[in-house]
């Protein structure tokens, strides 16, 4: 809901000269290039961002101009952290998700595209079929699962015999969105990936094998490093796809029993005709602040290392 | 996976998800950026025509905005024979906007305070009387009485300052469903009273079927639990009133009703939570379960075995409450505030309260039954002449929890509070207490 997208905030230049005197096209120019996307960060990103912050201290259902909105100072904060039984497990299951998804599925992809570069035979084949979750809309994923997950007629109970209730026991079912997740997440990280060891200059390989250092070194102590700004990246998209993960969930079960995100919580409370919007945004402030707390500790990082350069 | 039939707009079925973008760009758009930045035409509004004129009769055009995507089946067809039936009357052009059921609901606020379409569909009850509290419907007490429709219909679209702004179509009965074939290879027979109803679960349970089919993995069919239960136990007037906000949740009646379900609880499908109610439809469909209730829409879940399906209404646990009251929510049709033709929607609604438009919509094999006592009834399905029978018979109507409280309750509290209760049925307490903390804070006191 509210944006705070990094690749939209254009990164500071360290060290500039001061600008010479530019003949005035010149100027417009500049004027224009840094105006029109301020402009647009401006509105797309600060703007609501700041209204969300704004709306979180009200009570208000959508209806009506402004002067609806009754000003219930840090009401909502507080009933969110005290008497709203499904956020403290939201916040946990998000964590949880954000663990996972690097431990398993990024790791995974990784893996696998470095694997899949190798030009082994049939490559483009693995590439397609892994990558194809991602590209199915997400209700298909959600009616596939459905199918697997199914208690009394889906095909993982059928073939293992058993009776668990993979999308009812909230023991459980977390475990099995993480999975349906790691399908689709896999295949996204591998495409990335990918794409960087594509462009991992082949002479710097070709130096290393002549080193006589192994595939494994060769990796881990030459492409590895080069490849830095990929890895960045790839922090990043897992971060941001593990604290606004809620469209799997919101297939499931909206985000209940147990599959309880920050992102499914913000959407109940804001979808549908008599909308609370003043709880929802408290609530998407609380995850705006949650992911500026990434994002801060990843720009400090990559300034850190740009200044060290 | 019926993405059809979702009366109450819970479930969600696959292309819900794909407004979810839209949704949450949403809260932005109401009137804090009015025409600004972000101000893109909602999903609804972007299949409207171009501008109508006023007026009625031949020549003017009414947008009739309703809330079944094109082609999901029997029940868009029915709209949009409804639609075409009152052009064809009328020599006006209705210009159908037909949107996915959850889309529909989901933006709703948006679609009333843009530019929406003069006539749309919506439910009778506190959802509709939330509208009209905020001046978002029209006014339509000059339609009323209907000829054709009783009190209780005129009672059902009366907002709280004593006037009318809806029109009822059809309505549906929840129930106790079952097959005919499995309680007549059994000797079971439909129960009137409570012990009749135990013994009846039992004799099932000997039998190694599990007397109830259920599920609420999307949250709301257990509402009809809670509903049926609290009007067994307390009584309708009670039930109005928790819904209202005016009575407490953590209030013993209420903890009755949660301490009854509990020991029913042995008696219905285990892990509901995970279970959508097609699924628990078809258990029943294959006679691992004995009765399952729910709307009469559960023919959609086992469409072969319609002729097979039969109900009776949930029996009386009280001899002193009986059994009269039951849920049967009303669909129908508002005028929205913004319409531009506010005198050709009014025309409309004059005619879809009529018998001829309730003739008109009873083509497709809809579970619903006419509002309209006027309505030929000689083309009605079996299911449909005992669901008028039985809501004919029933004293109270209540519409559904998330009809008849607000809906920011129903959805953000009820739903996870009610399977809360299903995955620990012995912390009643502590369900109730967390009930009542949020309703005040909702309710406002």
């Amino acid at each position: 809901m509210t944006s705070t997208d990094p690749d939209l905030v254009p990164p500071a230049r360290a060290g500039r000269r001061p600008s010479r005197r530019l003949p005035w096209r010149d100027r417009a120019v500049v004027i224009a290039m840094v105006a029109v996307p301020s402009f647009f960060v401006l509105s797309l990103v600060w703007f609501p961002a700041v209204l969300s912050v704004i709306l979180s201290f009200g009570s208000w259902n959508g209806i009506g101009d402004v002067d609806t909105i009754q000003w219930i100072g840090t009401q909502n904060y507080q009933d969110i952290a005290t008497i709203y039984p499904p956020f403290w497990p939201a916040v946990k299951h998000n964590l949880i998700w954000l663990g996972f998804l690097f431990l398993g599925p990024t790791l995974l992809g990784m893996f696998l595209a470095v694997v899949l570069d190798r030009n082994m035979r049939f490559s483009r084949f693995y590439q397609t079929a892994f990558y194809l979750p991602v590209v199915l809309s997400l209700a298909l994923t959600g009616f596939i699962w459905q199918l697997m997950y199914s208690r009394d007629q889906g095909l993982i109970n059928q073939v293992l015999g058993t009776d668990i209730d993979w999308y009812g026991d909230p023991s459980v079912n977390l475990w099995a969105a993480l999975v349906a997740t790691a399908w689709r997440h896999t295949g996204y990280i591998m495409l990335i990936y990918l794409a960087g060891l594509k462009g991992v200059d082949a002479s710097l390989r070709e130096a290393a094998a002549v080193d006589g250092a192994s595939e494994t070194k060769t990796f881990f102590q030459v492409v590895f490093p080069v490849m830095r700004p990929i890895n960045m990246i790839v922090v990043v998209i897992v971060v941001i796809e593990s604290i606004r993960a809620f469209d799997l969930v919101w297939v499931i079960n909206r985000g209940t029993n147990g599959l309880e995100l920050i992102g499914a919580l913000v959407a109940q409370n804001v979808v549908g005709e008599a909308s609370r919007y003043g709880f929802g945004s408290a609530l998407a402030v609380i995850m705006m602040v949650i992911s500026s707390v990434f994002i801060t500790l990843y720009l400090r990082v990559v300034f850190r290392q740009e200044r060290e350069r | 996976m019926s993405p059809r039939r979702s009366p109450l707009g819970q479930p969600i079925p696959p292309s819900a998800v794909a407004t979810m973008a839209a949704s949450r760009r949403r809260f932005l758009q109401g009137s804090l950026l009015g025409a600004g930045l972000l101000a893109s035409p909602t999903l609804l509004t972007a299949c409207g025509g171009s501008d109508s004129g006023g007026g009625t009769g031949a020549g003017s055009t009414v947008k009739f905005g309703i809330n079944e995507a094109k082609g999901s089946g029997p029940a868009y067809d029915r709209l949009k024979s409804l639609a075409d039936a009152y052009a064809k009357k009328s020599g006006a052009t209705v210009d159908l906007n037909a949107v996915d059921h959850n889309t529909f609901q989901e933006n709703l606020n948006n679609y009333l305070q843009g530019s929406p379409d003069d006539v749309f569909t919506w439910f009778a009850g506190y959802r509709m009387n939330q509208l009209a509290e905020s001046g978002l419907i029209s006014d339509v007490s000059e339609v009323w009485p209907i000829d054709g429709q009783g009190d209780s219909f005129k009672q059902a679209a009366t907002a709280s300052d004593g006037k009318q702004y809806f029109v009822p179509v059809g309505y549906y009965p929840w129930a106790v469903f079952y097959l005919k074939s499995t309680f007549e290879k059994k000797g079971y027979e439909p129960p009137t009273t409570n012990d009749e109803f135990m013994s009846l679960m039992q004799k099932m349970q000997k039998d190694g079927i599990t007397p109830f089919a259920f599920a609420d993995k999307d949250g709301w069919p257990a509402m009809g639990t809670f509903d049926i239960l609290n009007m067994r136990i307390n009584g309708f007037d009670f039930h109005m009133d928790l819904m209202a906000g005016e009575k407490d949740w953590d209030s013993s009646e209420v903890k009755q009703v949660f301490d009854t379900w509990k020991g029913l609880l042995p008696y219905h499908q285990k892990d509901p939570l995970g279970r959508t109610w097609q699924e628990a439809a078809t258990s029943m469909g294959k006679g691992e379960c004995g009765m399952y209730l729910l709307g009469t829409f559960v023919v959609d879940g086992i469409p072969d075995q319609e002729d097979d399906l039969d109900f009776f209404t949930f029996p009386e646990l009280d001899s002193s409450i009986g059994a009269t009251a039951l849920d049967a929510p009303i669909d129908g049709f508002c005028v929205a505030a913004g319409g531009k033709n506010q005198a050709g929607a009014i025309d409309m609604m004059k005619w879809l309260g009529t018998a001829e438009a309730a003739d008109a919509a009873n083509k497709g094999n809809t579970p619903l039954i006419a509002a309209n006592s006027g309505a030929d009834t000689s083309v009605y399905s079996a299911l449909q002449q005992k669901s008028a029978e039985v809501v004919g018979q029933a004293t109270d109507i209540a519409q559904f929890l998330d009809r008849d409280t607000r809906s920011d309750f129903a959805s953000t509290v009820m739903i996870p509070s009610l399977q809360k209760f299903l995955q620990d049925p012995d912390d009643i307490d502590g369900v109730t207490k967390s009930i009542q903390q949020q309703k005040v804070s909702i309710f406002g006191g």
